[in-house]
């Protein structure tokens, strides 16, 4: 067996092609999966108790089962009812591209509506009552305090839910997208040389996940900075009349 | 359960898929014990080759891993029997290389666990047992690993649901598993939907099932809990 560097150098560019399409995917679904996951977050921290059953279901089920039944189920699944081949959705319900999309904002909004839910409940008791103290709404409450607050708290768990939607993205290569594995695997079926292509995709994988990392590090100071502020030890670095 | 006569098939994939996540598992746990060891050992080497293992295997799909050591692990085993004067083709199968990609998957996130649950220990306990005349490796197997379990089991289950859910990769290669059963039913019935939600169901109910078995062990396992609920 010799490792073959030509047909990494040779195939390179499509696999870079590749990375695009992964990016495009996380990307996409990790917008759409917020904008889902926060109003379900709302509702699993809320007071009543039928609007914190109402999202049970859903996060349930697309927790409790893997990713790929859940692709193949929208896939597959959707075009066995005629009603949705006649619709005006069968459009977008047959690309893969769109079906992949579908599943994994899906998948990531229930993951991200439980952390951002453990975020909500994580919130100082006392800053939501300074913020009825100040006679806020509720949509003003939720608005200026819990979800700016939450978003800070949560941050680094939902990095780690980007890194593993990163990893799962690699299922769209299962309904004919090419992705970069998907790319792989087609370089492969002409090439014969996994060991090296596939070597290079997870380097490509890892090079990402590295700057998703960096990324949300930079983000987490930003955002919680005042949690890293240090008071002056000399007092007179605050004000030159307090020096004695 | 009939489903068009296909019940039967879904429910022996079901079998397959249930025996190749506790395979996984008893090889996940070995690694992840074997990794945690060498993060934890003062040996910088080992200390290193544990972090390359996890932040390599971290970062990378399991359906990448899967696919690697289907289609790759049979070339490198070649290339190591050559060495040895064998030259006949070897083929891995798809349940051994399924176990193969999850173990290790596995084995690096519960290193993590393990070096977590072993650091959670008081290193009072540690230099008691030292005190009584323990050797390190008689104080690791006598008082630590005992502890060990119990601290480990919450991670350890999110872990084993994670691992059940990734099972259904190794279908890509083959493996005839629930999901490969799901998929086989849906060609002759033409009939997607129901049969993937069957597996999407049968899924649930082993993650269900999973998940009250951990937390029977886990109240096992903690005898002050066991003691308040009684």
């Amino acid at each position: 067996m010799n490792w073959n560097w030509d047909v990494i150098v040779e195939y390179f560019p499509r696999l870079i092609d590749g990375v695009w399409v992964t990016l495009e995917l996380i990307f996409l679904s990790g917008l759409f999966g917020l904008m889902l996951a926060v109003p379900l977050a709302l509702m699993r921290a809320s007071q009543s108790r039928w609007l914190r059953l109402l999202p049970f279901g859903y996060i349930f089920f697309f927790r409790g089962t893997p990713l790929l039944v859940q692709i193949f189920l929208i896939y597959y699944g959707a075009s066995q009812f005629d009603a949705v081949r006649e619709s005006v959705l069968w459009p977008i319900l047959r690309e893969p591209y769109w079906c992949a999309i579908i599943a994994f904002t899906l998948n990531t909004a229930a993951y991200s509506a439980e952390l951002i839910r453990g975020a909500i409940q994580a919130i100082p008791k006392g800053e939501l009552e300074a913020a009825d103290a100040f006679g806020m709404s509720r949509w003003l409450k939720i608005r200026r305090i819990v979800l700016p607050r939450a978003f800070g708290i949560v941050l680094p768990a939902y990095g780690n839910e980007l890194i593993l939607m990163l990893k799962s993205s690699s299922l769209a290569s299962t309904i004919t997208l090419l992705d970069i594995t998907g790319a792989a695997r087609t370089i492969i079926a002409r090439t014969y040389t996994p060991l090296e292509i596939f070597a290079t995709a997870g380097v490509l994988y890892l090079t990402i996940a590295a700057i998703m990392i960096g990324c949300f590090r930079l983000l987490e100071m930003r955002l919680n900075r005042h949690q890293h502020y240090k008071m002056p030890t000399e007092l007179s670095a605050v004000d030159p009349r307090l020096s004695d | 359960m009939d489903l068009l006569g296909f019940g039967d098939l879904l429910l022996s994939g079901t079998w397959v898929t249930v025996k190749l996540a506790l395979t996984s598992l008893a090889f996940g746990l070995v690694f992840g014990l074997l990794g945690a060891a060498a993060k934890l050992s003062g040996f910088w080497p080992l200390r290193a080759l544990a972090t390359l293992y996890t932040t390599f295997i971290r970062g990378i799909p399991e359906l990448l891993l899967v696919l690697t050591i289907y289609f790759g692990g049979s070339m490198v085993l070649m290339a190591i029997a050559e060495q040895f004067g064998y030259t006949d083709y070897i083929e891995i199968s798809a349940f051994a290389a399924g176990v193969a990609a999850l173990s290790i998957a596995f084995g690096a996130y519960s290193t993590e666990v393990f070096r977590g649950a072993i650091q959670a220990i008081p290193k009072g306990q540690w230099e008691s047992a030292q005190a009584l005349g323990m050797t390190r490796g008689k104080t690791f197997f006598r008082i630590i690993l005992p502890q060990v379990w119990r601290l480990a089991l919450p991670g350890l289950g999110n872990l084993f649901q994670v691992l059940l859910k990734d099972t259904a990769l190794v279908s890509v290669v083959g493996l005839n598993d629930l999901m490969r059963q799901a998929y086989v039913a849906t060609g002759s019935t033409k009939q997607p939907f129901t049969f993937y939600m069957a597996a999407a169901i049968i899924y649930l109910g082993l993650t269900v099932l999973s998940t009250a078995m951990t937390t029977w062990m886990e109240r096992r396992a903690d005898p002050a809990a066991r003691r308040a609920a009684a």
